[in-house]
């Protein structure tokens, strides 16, 4: 199941990468939302996906799911979900000031090199 | 007592500067500074019977002593004689400028922190025996040099010449701190003394020949030789006590000190000799043939400073051969460069004050508007008078007799019979003595055209009249040395001179009075001193009196081939062409960068993999392989493609939500029920929050984007893909350290009473952390809402260059 997970966590990074280098300031917030999913699942991942049940601790079940992963990934979709509200605020006040969503525009002028 | 703190002595006074000219107003700030080099000097005089025994003192202050680098300060008779010129020099150059600086009209302030900084900087150039912090020292004298220069900051030529002096120095800087570099590798210490010990060891080293051409770069910077030179006559914008003190006495003189410091080390070698030697000569001609064309006081005797120290170095040159000749008129040179470094320090420190002076009371430096002053300031005459002579190497004066000293140096030469000096020898003493020729000349040039001759007063913007007499006590005090050393020179080698040249020869001599040599004033008929002087005198005579019918001649250089603009034209072209590279990179799109970074971050981390062996797969541990897993992944798959391909945002939209969903039913089928609701609350709320969003933005477009464009990113981001995979598979299949995870499940129960193990770590072991996610997701609220609310009114853009 690792393998799988691994190569899958691959194609959400090649994607949010992809998204990310593109003109459309857009793709660009959907990339980062890919990407923060890709990084969850590669912690998880690194844990190991083994266990059968929650880290709960019931009378008589040992094996359970490692927890430090999970309380780490529960603190990153949190912290993901507050970057992508303030990047789409931040797009939205972008294009009410610039008028463009290109980010080949959206560059400084020669002035401040 | 440690006296290596004695360096910082200046450098403390001058944190109470500021202070002292803010509250005490009626007094001239220079009379407190004046108190530093005076007391240094006194203290650094007491020295002198020790040294002059072949002594020397030590003292040192721990710095990074795992690095081995530490303060030192190496006291013998080399280092000695520099510290009294810049003690000595320095109470009288400060002792000027409190005449010559206005109290009202000049910051004096910063004038004597800039000066006590370098005082500092100089001597502990001439006292540090480690290298790194020679190094160190060397450039503070290169950075206030620099703040001095630039004094008067308003003046564009003041910023100009600051600026070139720092250039060339902080290069030459650079090169030499290769040198100590490489040196250190050869000798496996920072020690210039045990540098020296190891001399004949280095001599093979594969390194050597390079450490030596580097180190020689750092000194001929430094002491203006050609074509370095080019920053010493800017640099004559400075406050005229400060071109006394630093650009004649004493900061240009730090790359003789290096030469003659590393003259132990290197002097066997022909490069060295050749180089040193030749420069030197040829630095000594130059100067002093274009110190005729100039029309400034103190540029004459910028380019006269110039040919001096070329004269010092060529001197040095040749007294490293007497570690191939047993031959003493070798030893003789060095003795000579000694000799005449001091000799230069007194009339040309002088000379520069006089200028000063003609600079203050008449109001103009330029020697085509001066004359006749000798009836309105017969002293500055006389001291004038005094230190052109004994430049231009007449006697009843010092100058005379190490400039006789040097032309026998320079006939010896072709005795010399290594290194093709047979042959080539002969150029030297002609060299030599054509350039003597005109340093009689520009000396004559310098005080018969500003002090005799017809008085021009209607040209003067000023009245002129003799200085206060407080501004003529330095000059006249310098020019009672040169006077006075003339009648007592083997008095001076005997103290001071002697004791340097063991410095610079130590393994010929066993101790400072073996040096037998004596200094006379007659050699009798038959030296070839005498003639040579004779002839200078008669020609450099015809040369003063015919320089209306040839001075022209000057322009026949054009100034486009001039090593000036040789020197502006490099520094447009670098700053023009760095420029245009750094902006074929810096392209300032987002896009560009990132590009960079992804690239260089996967190409480093999967490389690294491989070359470390540190990508393992254990397929024995991984989980079985699920129904619903695989299911699930094929979802995750398909969404993620939609979002990539998608046409429309809210099918962008809707595909991203639908990542989410499957990531959240992952979390169910790895037992993960917390982040599982966790995430379909979030992911429901992101959904929401992009559509809100997306209403208000334009429709998706790929804005022109071109197939090239599309391929490399292609490439990158495949890369990173790849990358992430790799990491993923090995890090779960080694683990360098035990989990703490299992420290969790052991004490959950006990320590923190807790079942939910997810839920006790977040609010539990690592409470913190979830106190600061909070903090972060206020702050994200809060911008959010500033983004929103505020509308800041829309300016024209302002630029401080516009």
């Amino acid at each position: 199941m690792e393998f799988i997970l691994a190569i899958l966590i691959g194609i959400l990074f090649t994607a949010a990468v992809y998204l990310i280098l593109s003109r459309s300031l857009l793709k660009v917030i959907l990339g980062t939302g890919l990407l923060s999913h890709g990084a969850h699942l590669l912690i998880l991942t690194m844990g190991g996906l083994g266990g059968s049940a929650p880290p709960v601790l019931i009378d008589g079940v040992t094996d359970f799911a490692d927890p430090l992963p999970q309380a780490l990934i529960l603190t990153a979709i949190v912290i993901s979900f507050g970057v992508t509200a303030v990047m789409l605020v931040m797009a939205y006040r972008m294009y009410a000031v610039h008028q463009t969503d290109n980010m080949n525009e959206l560059r400084g002028n020669d002035e401040h090199d | 007592m440690e006296f290596v703190l004695l360096i910082f002595l200046p450098v403390i006074f001058a944190i109470l500067v500021p202070f002292v000219y803010k509250k005490i107003k009626g007094i001239h700030t220079g009379w407190f500074v004046l108190l530093v080099p005076l007391v240094l000097f006194g203290y650094y005089a007491s020295f002198l019977p020790l040294v002059m025994d072949g002594g020397h003192a030590i003292s040192e202050m721990k710095w990074i002593p795992s690095l081995g680098i530490a303060f030192t300060s190496y006291i013998d008779g080399l280092s000695l004689l520099f510290t009294l010129l810049i003690t000595g020099i320095g109470s009288l150059v400060v002792l000027y400028s409190v005449f010559y600086m206005d109290r009202e009209k000049e910051d004096l302030g910063s004038f004597y922190v800039y000066l006590l900084i370098f005082m500092t900087a100089m001597l502990g150039v001439v006292q540090s025996d480690n290298t790194m912090t020679l190094y160190l020292f060397w450039e503070l004298t290169s950075i206030s040099s620099f703040l001095l220069i630039g004094f008067w900051y308003t003046k564009d030529k003041s910023r100009f010449g600051a600026l070139k002096s720092m250039m060339i120095t902080v290069f030459g800087g650079l090169m030499m701190l290769g040198a100590f570099i490489l040196l250190s590798i050869m000798g496996e210490t920072f020690s210039v003394r045990e540098l020296i010990a190891e001399a004949p060891e280095l001599v093979s080293q594969p390194y050597f020949t390079l450490a030596l051409v580097l180190l020689l770069l750092g000194a001929f910077t430094k002491s203006a030789q050609f074509p370095f030179y080019i920053w010493l006559p800017d640099a004559m914008e400075a406050p005229t006590p400060v071109s006394a003190y630093l650009h004649s006495a004493t900061m240009v003189k730090a790359g003789i000190y290096l030469v003659a410091r590393f003259t132990p080390i290197f002097g066997s070698a022909s490069t060295w000799i050749w180089l040193v030697t030749g420069i030197g000569l040829l630095t000594l001609f130059w100067g002093s043939f274009f110190a005729v064309k100039q029309t400034d006081l103190k540029a004459i005797l910028a380019f006269s400073t110039v040919s001096q120290l070329g004269l010092i170095m060529s001197l040095l040159g040749a007294g490293a051969i007497s570690y191939h000749a047993t031959a003493a008129v070798f030893g003789f040179a060095t003795y000579a460069a000694i000799f005449h470094l001091i000799n230069h320090a007194a009339f040309k420190g002088g000379l520069f004050m006089i200028a000063g002076i003609i600079d203050h009371e008449t109001g103009t430096r330029d020697i085509r508007k001066l004359g006749g002053l000798m009836s309105v300031m017969p002293i500055s005459f006389t001291v004038a008078a005094i230190g052109s002579l004994s430049m231009a190497g007449l006697p009843p004066f010092s100058g005379f007799l190490s400039k006789e000293m040097f032309l026998e140096s320079m006939v010896a030469l072709r005795h010399f019979e290594l290194f093709n000096f047979d042959t080539w020898g002969i150029l030297f003493p002609i060299v030599a003595w054509i350039a003597s020729v005109f340093t009689f000349t520009y000396s004559m040039y310098f005080v018969l055209k500003t002090f005799i001759g017809q008085k021009k007063l209607d040209q003067l913007p000023k009245q002129p009249h003799e200085a206060p007499i407080g501004m003529l006590i330095s000059p006249m005090i310098l020019a009672s040395i040169v006077i006075l050393v003339f009648f007592i020179p083997n008095v001076v080698g005997k103290w001071i001179i002697k004791p340097a040249v063991m410095a610079i020869q130590p393994t010929l001599y066993a101790n400072p009075s073996a040096i037998d040599i004596h200094v006379k004033a007659w050699h009798g008929f038959g030296a070839a001193g005498l003639w040579l002087t004779i002839g200078i005198v008669a020609f450099g005579t015809l040369l003063y009196l015919t320089i209306p019918k040839w001075q022209p001649l000057y322009r026949m250089q054009p100034d486009s081939l001039s090593l000036n603009n040789g020197y502006d034209a490099m520094m447009r072209g670098s700053e023009k062409g760095l420029n245009r590279v750094s902006r074929l990179y810096m392209t300032g799109k987002i896009r560009t960068y990132l590009l960079y970074m992804f690239a260089f971050m996967s190409v480093t981390i999967i490389a690294l993999l491989f070359i470390k062996d540190a990508f393992v797969l254990d397929m024995n541990s991984f989980a079985a392989i699920t129904l619903y897993g695989s299911l699930n992944a094929i979802v995750l798959i398909l969404s993620v493609g939609f979002v990539v391909f998608a046409k429309s945002r809210l099918a962008a939209i809707i595909a991203l939500g639908g990542v989410g969903y499957s990531v959240a039913l992952f979390f169910v089928i790895f037992k993960a029920p917390d982040l599982a609701l966790t995430q379909l609350v979030i992911e429901t709320v992101s959904v929401a929050l992009f559509l809100l969003a997306f209403k208000h933005l334009p429709a998706l477009s790929t804005h022109g984007e071109t197939k090239r464009n599309k391929m490399v990113n292609l490439i990158v981001s495949l890369s990173v893909g790849v990358m992430v995979t790799l990491v993923a598979l090995s890090s779960h299949s080694q683990k360098m350290i035990p989990s703490i995870s299992q420290y969790y499940k052991d004490t959950v129960k006990t320590e923190a009473a807790g079942g939910n193990i997810v839920n006790v770590i977040l609010v539990d072991y690592r409470g913190f952390d979830t106190l600061f996610e909070i903090a972060v997701l206020a702050i994200a609220g809060i911008a959010v809402l500033g983004m929103i609310r505020l509308r800041v009114s829309r300016k024209e853009p302002t630029d401080e260059n516009k």
